[in-house]
């Protein structure tokens, strides 16, 4: 196990690898979805997965903290294998117990968002460092009303998720996600359910978390975003890493026949 | 005249449409009928003297009549909290990925589900002749405590356990039905937040799975009320009981059974209205504005004011004073 430092904070460009996946598959029943990904993912990287709907993308995103089980590979996250133990040659399966803690460290965020409806912006901050790590209110709540600030929704702390916008609502749940102090952050197609006036909003403070030196794994459509804010990028389709590289390159001058055939259909 | 000020400040808007709406005749032909039906009952109430109303009046505070309302709304709220509780913990456990848990849960709401309640109620008062004594110990060992079924199953909770139990098996089908129908998307979040599957359950999934299960809840309240009635086959003395026995002595049946369901009807009456509050409660967070209150409806009524429903909107009715 490694022991370097957990604070994002402390990040470098050229960090360790917080993300190692080694042969990485996945199938539903007969259908194969991943089919043999490698990659890794630096800390303090902002790592973009881009490709087709159905390439597996988000699929990979959900094996980071084990929502999805991986059928084969290997699959590290900080250095420790995700949902399973290493005990000699053999792979044991971690208990619900073991892997709820793994993800205390890793935040996600999600398409359609996924706030708690019968919280408050606010409550649905405080929800997992009172409950999961024990935060007392009075701290849990000043916690989760300056990261409220931060992304720019101090004012709409006492509203309920249906009495917010989409992309108001998307940055509560970034809010919500970053109050577990989380060493990565995940991100499935975060703009892709909103208007398009509301995205810069959501795309702005991703910015700004990037700029702190958070590791992210962003899937996303916005190709603006990658190549602005991308340290990396893969392009996937079909369950396979189809190109991956420096994102202002591999957007402006793909190497594969694939990746210029969607590019051209996106941008 | 300030419709001329107005057309002014809304310039280029055309006039409101006043249409003459459409007549519904056969709406009225069927007023006609339902008042005519209701006047010749109301007068059958009150001059069929079968109904002997003197003797409602007399019977309706009768002391064995309120002693039995209380074993009723006794029966009713343990019987309920049984079936929640139990209901609860029965539909967690079916929708466990313990196959041994899912198993227990299934063949409990296969018996207590496919037998009639009736059934149950006289099963649970008759157990002291499958078991003359209960008893705590070592399986097939010796015993450290013993007591009679009689002595430990008197009437009262032979009946709250026939009535509770098979509620249990009814409730577990409504709260799973409640508990699928939140979004996955809840759940995933809570778990990528590091909550564990109970915290999940308890804080996120349960609380708005309520709003699903509140209202048919409601009505197993309701229908509970009325099913204790069925506890006077073991003698218990309830409401109805209570009314029959006060029959069998003074013949005047009909009165009785009158006071019998003036008191049930008041009684789920006021659980009605206790539904519609808690229904209300768990709606915030989905719906944007709470609706108001028959409460509030009526003070607003009283204040001059009709309850603003869409707010700024025109109210045409004011308009239509001066034309014509």
């Amino acid at each position: 196990m490694t022991d370097l430092s957990k604070t994002p904070a402390d990040a470098t460009a050229t960090g360790h690898p917080m993300v190692r996946a080694e042969n990485v598959h996945k199938s539903y029943g007969a259908v194969h979805v991943l089919k043999g990904i490698d990659l890794e993912v630096r800390q303090g990287e902002v790592f973009c997965l881009i490709g087709p709907s159905g390439s597996g993308k988000s699929t990979f995103l959900r094996c980071i903290n084990h929502l999805e089980k991986v059928n084969a590979g290997r699959l590290w996250v900080d250095g420790e294998l995700v949902g399973y133990q290493q005990k000699g040659d053999k792979l044991h399966e971690l208990k619900d117990r073991e892997v709820a803690v793994k993800r205390r460290d890793i935040g996600m965020v999600f398409q359609r968002f996924n706030l708690f409806p019968h919280m408050t912006a606010v409550e649905n901050v405080m929800e997992a460092p009172v409950q999961v790590k024990g935060e007392s209110k009075a701290v849990a709540r000043e916690r989760a009303m300056s990261l409220l600030e931060r992304v720019g929704l101090a004012d709409k702390a006492r509203n309920y998720p249906s009495q917010l916008s989409g992309g108001q609502q998307q940055r509560v749940a970034i809010a919500r996600a970053l109050a577990m102090k989380p060493k990565l952050m995940l991100f499935d197609e975060p703009t892709s359910a909103l208007d398009p006036e509301l995205v810069g909003d959501v795309l702005d403070v991703m910015r700004g978390l990037a700029e702190e030196g958070m590791t992210m794994v962003v899937v996303t459509h916005e190709m603006g975003f990658a190549r602005e804010v991308g340290d990396a990028l893969v392009f996937m389709d079909g369950g396979v890493v189809v190109e991956s590289g420096n994102p202002r390159e591999v957007l402006t001058d793909p190497q594969h026949e694939r990746t210029r055939a969607f590019l051209s259909k996106v941008l | 005249m300030n419709s001329l000020d107005k057309g002014r400040a809304e310039e280029g808007r055309p006039e409101t449409i006043k249409a003459i709406p459409v007549r519904h005749p056969g709406r009225w032909a069927g007023a006609v009928v339902i008042a005519l039906l209701a006047a010749m009952l109301l007068s059958a109430l009150f001059t069929n003297p079968a109904f002997k109303w003197d003797i409602v009046g007399q019977y309706l505070f009768h002391d064995s009549i309120v002693h039995g309302m209380v074993v009723t709304l006794e029966l009713t709220v343990l019987a309920m909290l049984m079936g929640v509780v139990g209901g609860i913990a029965l539909a967690v456990m079916r929708l466990s990925p313990n196959p041994l848990l899912s198993g227990t849960a299934w063949l409990y709401i296969w018996i207590f589900r496919g037998t009639p309640v009736l059934v149950q109620l006289v099963f649970w008062n008759f157990l002291g002749l499958i078991w003359a004594k209960l008893s705590i110990g070592v399986p097939w060992g010796p015993e450290f405590w013993s007591e009679s079924t009689n002595v430990l199953i008197p009437t009262f909770v032979a009946a709250l356990l026939g009535l509770g139990l098979n509620e249990a098996a009814y409730m577990a089908e409504i709260v799973r039905g409640g508990i699928q129908s939140v979004d996955e998307g809840q759940t995933e979040a809570a778990h990528a937040l590091g909550m564990s599957r109970f915290q999940t359950m308890r804080r996120i999934v349960l609380p708005q799975a309520m709003r699903v299960i509140i209202p048919p809840t409601g009505n197993e309240t309701i229908s509970m009320l009325k099913t204790t009635s069925l506890v006077s086959v073991i003698s218990l003395e309830e409401i109805f009981r209570a009314g029959q026995v006060i029959y069998s002595r003074n013949y005047q049946n009909i009165p009785l059974l009158i006071v019998v369901s003036l008191w049930y009807l008041f009684f789920t009456s006021v659980l009605t209205i206790g539904q519609y509050y808690i229904e209300r409660y768990y709606a915030r967070g989905s719906n944007r504005t709470l609706p108001p209150t028959p409460l509030q409806r009526l003070r607003g009524l009283f204040a001059g004011r009709p309850t603003p429903k869409t707010g700024a909107d025109v109210v045409p009715g004011l308009e239509g004073g001066g034309h014509v």
